[in-house]
């Protein structure tokens, strides 16, 4: 099974037609939440740990190695700009660069975090999300598997339930379909059954969603075949940001974590912090504050929002861009004061509309929050369709962003 | 036969890629007489032994390790098997397991428990055979008929009778029931429902002894993981994946098939195409061995060599128990299936078929008392009378014992009290923030909704 397909190359210069000016724009982050001051609260948006207080510049390692690999993606990826902006703090890097970034520091920081699946060793990845690893970690830190994804899903369950903290690597996420009993089963499930005795910290993640034009096993939109499992969460990145700090706070859960990765999404460029930082697994992100309606969308749909937006704003809306994030629990309070505050929500996923995210988001709105609508909730989903091979074709399946911006006008009539 | 010398170059070349592997003699297509294609069948088996065709269940010259262990140890030194300490405990064990699975049975019957219950009867030997050779710290995986595997691991019969029970003294506070046991305390890893999902579990487990040792460095790790399942298991391709997995990375894992022929109702000969399971091992570069499953002896001297070759890093070992469940596939089966006919493929040849037709003769009853002959513990009482290891008051006493044991539990059970509705959200997560922030920006978990379990999820 399970064609080997050129990862890199196929996202390279991924976002070119869609979304070229969304780095700077989408990934803009807020990076204190609005309005959130309860004192019960003890979460926060995010953690940054100062290990020094200075910030660093060429002469940190970090950053310097950084550097190298941006050189390195820039050569593949012609168009993104040089901007030698070594004097500003934090380090660039692309989408892939930040995830194992995030995964290089949790193994260095918790010698019982291990890596497992298909071609992530010496291969390096089929995205290279772990890549140079197993020279830095070793063979079984860095665990190449046979093509036996039921298998060796299950065993990296049998070691979280006897103190690992394996990573599993879904070369695509859609041949995960094949682990579906233990992720099921027995990475859902089995804490419970087992009466609270056994923990599974494991985190799932790898690449899916619709890429381009790689054919409906490829493009599978598996969030809403897994949502509906009992104890696991689920949390989609969207920039490398969020990838760096939600892989890490993924690893550092006691529960099991699904992290999904959007093809298409590996190459985005942004600076992050050098600090030491992590996301909060359940809650979305601000991306963009606005008045009129709310816009919740996650992975890559959110570019497609943004490029949307800026076609709003000029028509006079002010739309407010909510990244869900967390597709399972949802962050109901960043959610529901945006619904409070705007009155209308349209949703917009890259996930099927039968049992998707978008549906689960609609009922719970709806549950939560119906005396704040004043609309219907507007919820634009990719087609019912086995993702088609033809670009046309599969570019109607998914939602563009045209119709996002027809959306919006006929909420707000 | 040189049966000694076979077995050993399977167990010293475990890992040879060698295409001209110990199987290659064993192919039975090569074997002289045509009836042969059969003649590793377990069905010969039965008639053969009882018949006295001696007919040979293993043609070529793969040989039980079973039998070259008895060789061995008649030759080599007079002395008994086990103890008389050993040989007790090992009766203990069998008896309660026995005992607990026929009052399950009746309580069952009596509306003490409920859902699909499946008993263990017959098949003592397998289990107490290996778990009782186990370290605290080594771990058992379990499939859905896993009471017993529980209670060899130490897992107190309360416990499992009140998980049974649905009660929230039971070892997994009733939410598991009774084809999920697990106990933390006593490394039983489950307790799985599904054919063949525990497989890669106990790989996993294997992976992190192996982890433990080498990234770890913690020397002193030499923990052996067992995975249990049964004949049906072996066609499922979990098994053959981690068959490769264990043995490419040279896990400590033993993978027992108690092969009780009978998948529910689906003969073995009639699912699979070469019914000898351990053969399968030297196909991945580990040593299969056949053993008596119902000769707990036997079951034993096997198992102390593939727990000890797993214990000093020497790999997986794959191990058929030829054994028999005494009961049907569960509480709520008739048992009706267990009927010789049924085991007729219909793309047999003539001479198999015919063959297979004398089969018929020999009926369900036949094949149950074949076995029921061959009871494990009344074999072991024998053996342990027979050689002055034990007086009949003795093992009285431990029958006794049992029974207030087994009385015991059913009585803790009732008297337990069940899960109040607090309890059900409480482990659905294990870090309960899991449930997300409510609409007031509190994790949901802080609800005393979540904590009365009245919370809407």
């Amino acid at each position: 099974m399970a064609a080997t397909f050129h990862g890199v190359r196929a996202t390279v210069a991924a976002l070119s037609s869609s979304s070229s000016p969304s780095n700077s724009f989408g990934c803009k982050r807020l990076i204190s939440s609005p309005s959130r001051s309860f004192s019960v609260r003890k979460r926060a948006s995010f953690t940054v740990v100062r290990s020094d207080g200075s910030v660093n510049f060429d002469l940190n390692s970090k950053g310097r190695r950084a550097q190298q690999l941006i050189a390195n993606a820039v050569a593949t990826k012609a168009d993104s700009s040089p901007a030698s902006s070594s004097s500003k703090p934090g380090h660039e890097l692309l989408l892939f660069e930040a995830l194992r970034e995030g995964l290089e520091e949790e193994m260095e920081r918790d010698p019982r975090v291990c890596v497992m699946g298909e071609d992530i060793g010496h291969y390096g990845g089929s995205y290279k999300v772990t890549k140079g690893l197993a020279t830095k970690f070793g063979d079984l830190r860095v665990l190449d598997t046979p093509i036996a994804e039921n298998s060796f899903t299950g065993m990296g369950i049998g070691a979280a339930m006897t103190g690992l903290r394996p990573v599993v690597e879904g070369m695509n996420m859609g041949f995960l379909l094949l682990a579906f009993n233990q992720i099921s089963n027995n990475c859902g499930m089995l804490h419970y059954t087992s009466g609270g005795q056994f923990t599974i910290p494991i985190v799932i993640r790898g690449p899916g969603g619709v890429g381009r034009q790689l054919g409906a096993e490829h493009s599978q939109r598996l969030e809403s075949y897994l949502q509906s499992i009992p104890g696991i969460q689920m949390v989609a990145c969207s920039t490398p940001y969020n990838a760096k700090g939600l892989m890490k706070a993924a690893i550092r859960s006691e529960n099991p974590v699904i992290l999904l990765e959007h093809v298409l999404l590996y190459n985005l460029k942004e600076r992050i912090p050098d600090e030491d930082y992590i996301c909060n697994l359940e809650e979305a992100e601000m991306v963009r504050p606005g008045e009129h309606v709310t816009i919740l969308t996650y992975s890559r749909m959110r570019y497609h929002v943004m490029q949307a937006a800026k076609t709003l704003v000029n028509k006079g809306y002010d739309p407010e861009v909510i990244d869900i994030r967390s597709l399972k629990p949802f962050d109901l309070y960043t959610i529901g004061n945006s619904v409070k505050k705007t009155h209308r929500v349209l949703i917009v996923e890259e996930c099927m509309r039968t049992g998707g995210i978008g549906a689960s988001l609609t009922a719970a709105i709806t549950e939560n929050f119906n005396d704040y609508l004043d609309a219907p909730i507007m919820c634009l989903s990719s087609q019912d369709v086995p993702t088609p091979y033809a670009g046309t074709l599969e570019e109607w399946t998914i939602v563009q962003p045209a119709q996002i911006v027809t959306a919006v006008e006929q909420l707000c009539q | 036969m040189n049966g000694a010398s076979c077995a050993a170059k399977i167990s010293t070349q475990p890992f040879s890629l060698n295409p001209t592997s110990p199987t290659s003699h064993d192919n039975p297509l090569v074997s002289p007489k045509p009836t042969s294609l059969f003649l590793g069948s377990t069905r010969k088996l039965r008639l053969s032994s009882s018949s006295k065709l001696n007919l040979h269940r293993r043609s070529g010259t793969v040989v039980a390790v079973s039998d070259v262990v008895k060789q061995k140890k008649s030759k080599s030194t007079p002395s008994l098997l086990i103890t008389k300490e050993e040989g007790l405990e090992l009766y203990e064990d069998m008896i309660l397991g026995r005992a607990f699975e026929d009052m399950c049975a009746q309580m069952y019957y009596r509306g003490k428990m409920f859902g699909f219950v499946h008993l263990y009867n017959g098949q003592e030997a397998v289990s107490t055979g290996f778990i009782k050779l186990l370290k605290q710290q080594d771990s058992v995986v379990s499939t859905y008929r896993d009471h017993v595997h529980a209670l060899s691991k130490g897992v107190p019969a309360r416990a499992v009778m009140s998980e049974l029970f649905g009660k929230t003294t039971g070892c997994c506070r009733g939410q598991g029931g009774s084809m999920h046991m697990f106990s933390r305390e006593h490394n039983l890893l489950g307790g799985f429902a599904f054919i063949g999902e525990g497989i890669p579990v106990a790989t996993g487990a294997a992976f992190t002894s192996k982890y433990k040792r080498e990234v770890l460095k913690e020397a002193d790790c030499d923990h052996v993981t067992l995975a249990f399942f049964g004949d049906g298991t072996c066609n499922n391709g979990q098994f053959f994946e981690c068959l490769n997995m264990a043995a490419l990375w040279k896990l400590p894992i033993v993978f027992v098939v108690e092969n009780n022929l009978w998948a529910i109702g689906m003969s073995h000969l009639r699912a699979t195409s070469d019914p000898q399971i351990y053969k399968k091992g030297p196909a991945f570069g580990m040593p299969g061995i056949h053993v008596d499953g119902m000769d707990v002896l036997k079951v034993r001297e096997v198992a102390k060599e593939a727990i000890g070759r797993a214990r000093r890093g020497e790999g997986p070992t794959l191990v058929e128990c030829e054994t028999y469940r005494f009961r049907g596939h569960s509480l709520a089966d008739p048992d009706e299936l267990r009927d010789p006919g049924s085991h007729l493929n219909p793309f047999f040849s003539q001479v198999q078929k015919c063959h297979l037709i004398q089969c018929r003769a020999a009926s369900l009853a036949a094949e149950k008392a074949h076995y029921a002959a061959r009871d494990p513990i009344t074999a072991l009482k024998k053996y342990l009378i027979e050689n002055s290891l034990a007086s009949e008051a003795d093992l009285k006493a431990i029958d006794k014992k049992i029974d207030e044991v087994v009385e015991d539990a059913v009585e803790f059970a009732d008297e337990s009290p069940v899960p109040s509705r607090s309890q059900l959200l409480e482990n659905v997560f294990a870090d309960p923030k899991g449930f997300g922030i409510g609409p007031d920006g509190r994790y949901r978990c802080e609800d005393p909704k979540f904590t009365e379990g009245t919370a809407h999820v």
